[in-house]
């Protein structure tokens, strides 16, 4: 049982050390100011890296959230600027289209059994290249709901504040850990990612497991575009590259296993928050380069990826003795 | 007989008629027929390729068929997909187990009919359920755990267990398969297992059981039906029908008797071509003294586990030594990979031909000259012509069947597989020849000329040392016998001693 909690176990003193370094060495790291800004600055960071749970945990992989949420901040704006659609209505259309996107590559992956990797590809590239034909610049966003979601939030003390868009992150961070820990397509993904052929023989729902599943991994994306837009009042298509990078490594940091079937919701979180906090540390430090996250990072995906290995390792001479 | 005239009704639960199914190229049912009472075990028999597997997966919806009735309690179905019968009450424990490894105990064991609460996965009301099912099958573990901490027996009766969980929506279980349930289950385990088939028998299940263990279809089955090439052959009532009958009705001739040979001896008290000292492998090895002579076959008997596929691996030079001395054709040597043992020609065909063995998607030609390939080095091409005749002349000398020497490997039965695995190295020409298992999952008439091949190798010059479970089997051709038990040798029988009787003494030792 350890085994399985071990990498959370990790990641969370990190998150614990990374905030007790800062809190000892900066004035003003340890308030609740800190954290909330860590969140409002991370939604969609941690939104994308929700659906990519998903995803990594059934054995796949999703490269194109980025250009999802690029695309959707774009749409976003041109519909309401130009096309003067209040934004709830461009949000209503712009979601569902954006999980019929997923639902599409989760089709090609499912019925012409090809790699995740190379449809989702095919998928970033798409996304983008639509995203950059709709405006090749930047398109800002002036509306009076964008003003009320801002001014709207939750006043805590020490200088914390949860606004909109942190809410309803936390409300999504809730959301999936029902639905992934607690529901039965939960269990279906794990059974995807433990071994999609044995799944099909238990009488899982392959095919309607997978197109789902990377269905709400666009919408996730979508959802995480839309409140990138809150957070910049603009829509760019050369916006969040390299993002789905970001939340692949959120994801492998967070002890989600590459290979799919074991992880947890929370261990993305968690993930986030560690990336999140080491930028914080560098911004407080003020003379180290922002590049310096990148290492860090870079660093600390070594670390969880050779420790997978280890433990699947002990895993399969476990399971392997007594073949 | 008398328990299933109690249990059997008129009708059969399960019953398939004429039933036909053809895959590209080959007519893998013609015919078929089966037909299943409640509270009986029925035996499913035939050699590989008589279309037990295709039969069965038809009945549980994984294929559909192409002609012919399936009829559940009178009534026609249909299954398209593998839930379809799960709902309709049949359920099914394919060969290798098919659960999860990663999820629990009990997510595996409930998993797509997990009890729920507020609409959520009742975690804790699953694990009860989970106690219960499996206290009824004589199975204390935690189930919380993840599945793979478990052993394969656990797993195997884990996966039966499923089979006959309740699941939402679906009938409760009338006809459960088994496809080669024992395969991988020691005696004890076997035993157990059949506890559950006949506690289940009293609660009315139908049970399918398929197995290459005739000892255990007389065991265990009420009534037997066998399959060759595809088709019916006949219905049989077990106590009816002695052994020699039921190996003529599945091969469709007598079998030979190979039993009764002397053991195979080129040439009497030869010098031993290899000699381990007190070799050592970590812990799966120990203190292991080895002889074995030029130009004979030496057995390998024990368990599995007991570290017979070490000892292989350890004189191919996959595992390392970490002490004691080995020598081979009179010089002594160290081996720390294979590449050193085949340049010495000493040759492996390991256990598991599936993950180990066999390139699937190659043909047979270059499955065949891999082995060779790689003793001459990859700058020393074998032309294709050369391979040619090389593929050719083993097609023909171990009869392989199959149509050209292009076809791939994977489309082979498991014999065949066998045969052009065997083909690879005998290519090579080694002076010592490991073969792990060289006849399991294989058919009987397959079997017999894989018996008779290694006889020819012996006679040949070649020297073997064969590890396997069946011990009549390797009565059949080894001069001595070798018995592992618990990674030690405890016993070398030859002669007068070298009988199953004996060698099963030798496995069971101190602990019976």
């Amino acid at each position: 049982m350890s085994r399985t909690y071990l990498p959370l176990w990790i990641t969370f003193a990190l998150v614990l050390l990374m905030f007790g370094a800062g809190a000892s060495q900066f004035d003003g790291f340890a308030s609740l100011r800190v954290v909330t800004n860590l969140i409002s600055d991370n939604a969609f960071l941690l939104v994308t890296a929700l659906g990519m749970t998903l995803v990594i945990l059934s054995g796949g992989i999703d490269l194109s959230v980025g250009s999802v949420i690029a695309l959707s901040g774009v749409a976003a704006a041109l519909l309401i600027g130009p096309y003067q659609w209040h934004p709830l209505v461009a949000f209503a259309v712009i979601l569902p289209c954006a999980a019929l996107f997923g639902a599409g590559m989760g089709a090609l992956i499912q019925y012409y059994q090809l790699q995740p990797f190379i449809v989702t590809l095919a998928g970033m590239f798409l996304a983008r290249g639509v995203a950059t034909l709709l405006s090749e610049e930047s398109v800002a966003i002036e509306h009076p709901f964008y003003d009320a979601v801002a001014e709207f939030g939750l006043e805590l003390p020490d200088g914390g504040w949860l606004g909109a868009t942190s809410l309803l992150t936390i409300a999504l961070v809730l959301l999936m850990l029902v639905l992934t820990h607690y529901s039965r397509f939960g269990s279906y993904v794990y059974a995807l990612g433990g071994n999609s052929q044995s799944a099909q023989l238990m009488g899982v729902p392959v095919a309607r497991t997978t197109i789902l599943l990377y269905a709400s991994s666009s919408m996730l994306a979508a959802m995480a575009g839309i409140i990138f837009s809150f957070y910049t009042y603009s829509g760019y298509a050369l916006s969040a590259v390299g993002v789905e990078l970001d939340a692949i490594a959120a994801v492998v940091i967070g002890g989600t296993l590459l290979t799919g079937g074991s992880g947890f919701i929370i261990g993305t979180v968690l993930g986030v928050l560690l990336m999140g906090l080491i930028q914080t540390y560098i911004n407080f430090d003020g003379s180290l380069s922002s590049w310096w996250s990148k290492i860090v990072i870079g660093g600390l995906l070594f670390f969880f990826i050779a420790l997978q290995k280890l433990l699947s390792k002990q895993w399969q001479s476990k399971a392997g003795g007594k073949a | 007989m008398s328990e299933q005239s109690n249990n059997s009704s008129a009708t059969p639960v399960l019953q398939l008629r004429q039933i036909n199914k053809n895959f590209p190229g080959v007519k893998a049912l013609q015919q078929a027929q089966l037909s299943l009472y409640a509270g009986e075990v029925h035996a499913l028999l035939g050699e590989n390729g008589a279309g037990k597997s295709t039969l069965v997966k038809v009945m549980t919806g994984v294929l559909q068929k192409d002609g012919g009735e399936l009829l559940l309690d009178s009534t026609a179905l249909n299954f398209d997909t593998p839930k379809d019968a799960q709902q309709a009450g049949i359920s099914t424990v394919y060969q290798e187990v098919n659960l999860l490894p990663n999820l629990s105990v009990a997510h595996n064991l409930f998993l797509g009919s997990e009890p729920k609460r507020f609409g959520l996965i009742d975690k804790k009301a699953m694990a009860n359920q989970a106690r219960q099912l499996l206290s009824t099958f004589g199975l204390d573990i935690n189930v919380t755990a993840p599945l793979s901490e478990f052993s394969v027996a656990v797993q195997q009766l884990v996966a039966i267990a499923r089979g006959v969980a309740p699941k939402r929506g679906a009938a409760c279980t009338k006809v459960l398969v088994l496809d080669e349930p024992t395969a991988s289950l020691d005696a004890d385990e076997v035993q157990t297992l059949f506890q559950v088939l006949r506690q289940l028998k009293q609660q009315g299940v139908a049970i399918v059981f398929i197995t290459h263990f005739l000892d255990q279809v007389y065991q265990i089955s009420d009534r037997i039906t066998v399959m060759r090439n595809g088709c019916f052959v006949g219905e049989y009532q077990t106590a009816h029908l002695n052994k020699a009958e039921l190996i003529a009705a599945m091969l469709g001739k007598e079998l030979c008797q190979q039993r009764h040979q002397a053991p195979c001896v080129a040439v009497e008290h030869s010098e031993a071509i290899l000699i381990a000292r007190q070799l050592n492998s970590g812990q799966s090895v120990q203190q292991l003294d080895l002889d074995l002579p030029a130009g004979q076959a030496v057995g390998l008997a024990g368990l599995l586990g007991s570290g017979r596929t070490e000892i292989c691996r350890l004189l191919f030079g996959l595992d390392q030594a970490d002490g004691g001395t080995l020598s081979f054709a009179g010089k002594p040597i160290k081996l720390s990979n294979p590449a050193q043992a085949i340049a010495l020609g000493i040759a492996l065909c390991p256990e598991d031909r599936k993950t180990e063995g066999v390139i699937a998607p190659l043909s047979i030609r270059e499955n065949i000259s891999l082995a060779l390939q790689a003793k001459q080095g990859w700058w020393r091409v074998i032309s294709k012509k050369k391979q040619q005749q090389l593929a050719d002349f083993y097609i023909e000398k171990l009869q392989i069947a199959t149509p050209d020497a292009d076809k791939p490997i994977g489309q082979l039965s498991g014999g065949n597989q066998q045969k052009v695995i065997l083909a690879r190295w005998l290519a090579v020409e080694p002076k010592l020849l490991l073969l792990d298992e060289p006849t399991r999952g294989i058919d009987i008439g397959a079997h017999a000329e894989i018996l008779q091949l290694i006889r020819q190798l012996c006679q040949q010059g070649m020297s073997l040392l064969v590890t396997s479970s069946e011990l009549e089997e390797l009565t059949a051709f080894s001069s001595k016998v070798v018995v592992m038990r618990d990674r030690k040798k405890v016993a070398e029988l030859s002669g007068e001693d070298l009988n199953p009787d004996r060698i099963m003494a030798a496995i069971a030792g101190a602990s019976v």
